[in-house]
């Protein structure tokens, strides 16, 4: 076999490293989201890879992945929203700036 | 696909970095396809790029304020910090996953002709409870995105007037208007 499963697993992971970095480390809270998007692709990645390798007769793995799809769409949008409604409130996007549960 | 992936973590710029991840989510399509899976493939397609970006986009285009943000003490230290733990995670997972003795199976992964029919039937079967839930969760966040992101309704601020207009002009007003003529 050509390309194997290992590569996808290394991509998956770098992909997830590079998405949980950005979650920490960005003050704008939209490219928080980014970086949600992000880490939720490198679980799709990994699924994907397995559903193909480790279980190709039935491919549950994509039926997963389509409802990870789904969930990220709907998380992409509420979030948003909320983003939208802080900004409304607070006049900013700075990821510091948020300290209203601070104690 | 990991340069891009880096580049929307760590552009300045953020519409850059919305645009670099479009192209993070066309080249994991394009992976898909390697894989095996063109309904997902379709799906990722649609989904990320036609939807998810644009409304990053669009977020993006609502919250658009140049702010120069104001400097926290010992954040290079938390960046370092944090590049270090992250680095050591993929490493972590790397060794995890070059150690592994995956079992790999033996069947050819091109046996199903049409990927469609098998997704549609695993739908339909055994994950159907799921399906319908997801449907109902889909609903749920609609409604909700729609409450938060609204504006807030002002009805005071038409209780002075003697004559209610006629105009189809929602009885609400945005915020700011009234926080600036304060």
């Amino acid at each position: 076999m050509d390309i194997q499963l290992e590569y996808f697993l290394i991509l998956a992971a770098a992909l997830f490293c590079i998405g949980i970095f950005g979650l920490v480390t960005s003050r704008n809270a939209v490219r928080v989201l980014m970086s949600i998007e992000l880490l939720l692709n490198a679980v799709n990645l990994n699924l994907m890879g397995f559903s193909n390798y480790l279980d190709p007769g039935e491919i549950k793995g994509q039926v997963f992945a389509v409802f990870v799809i789904t969930i990220a769409a709907a998380e992409a949008a509420v979030g948003l929203a909320i983003i939208l409604a802080i900004y409304r409130n607070r006049d900013t996007i700075d990821m510091e700036r948020f300290n209203l549960l601070k104690w | 696909m990991i340069g891009t992936a880096l580049g929307v973590v760590l552009l300045d710029k953020i519409v850059y970095s919305a645009f670099l991840l479009a192209g993070v989510f066309l080249s994991i399509s394009g992976l898909y396809i390697l894989l095996n899976a063109d309904f997902v493939a379709a799906a990722q397609i649609l989904v990320y790029v036609g939807a998810v970006n644009v409304l990053i986009l669009f977020a993006i285009m609502l919250v658009n304020k140049t702010e120069n943000f104001q400097e926290v003490k010992g954040r290079w230290i938390r960046q370092i910090a944090t590049a270090l733990v992250c680095f050591g995670l993929f490493a972590l997972l790397a060794t995890m996953v070059l150690v592994t003795p995956w079992q790999l199976s033996v069947i050819s992964p091109a046996i199903i002709e049409n990927t469609i029919v098998t997704i549609g039937k695993h739908f339909f079967s055994d994950y159907l409870l799921p399906f319908e839930v997801l449907s109902v969760l889909l609903l749920m966040a609609m409604v909700g995105a729609i409450i938060l992101a609204r504006r807030d309704l002002i009805p005071t601020a038409q209780k002075t007037r003697e004559i209610y207009t006629t105009s189809l002009t929602l009885p609400e007003k945005p915020r700011d208007l009234i926080s600036s003529g304060k």
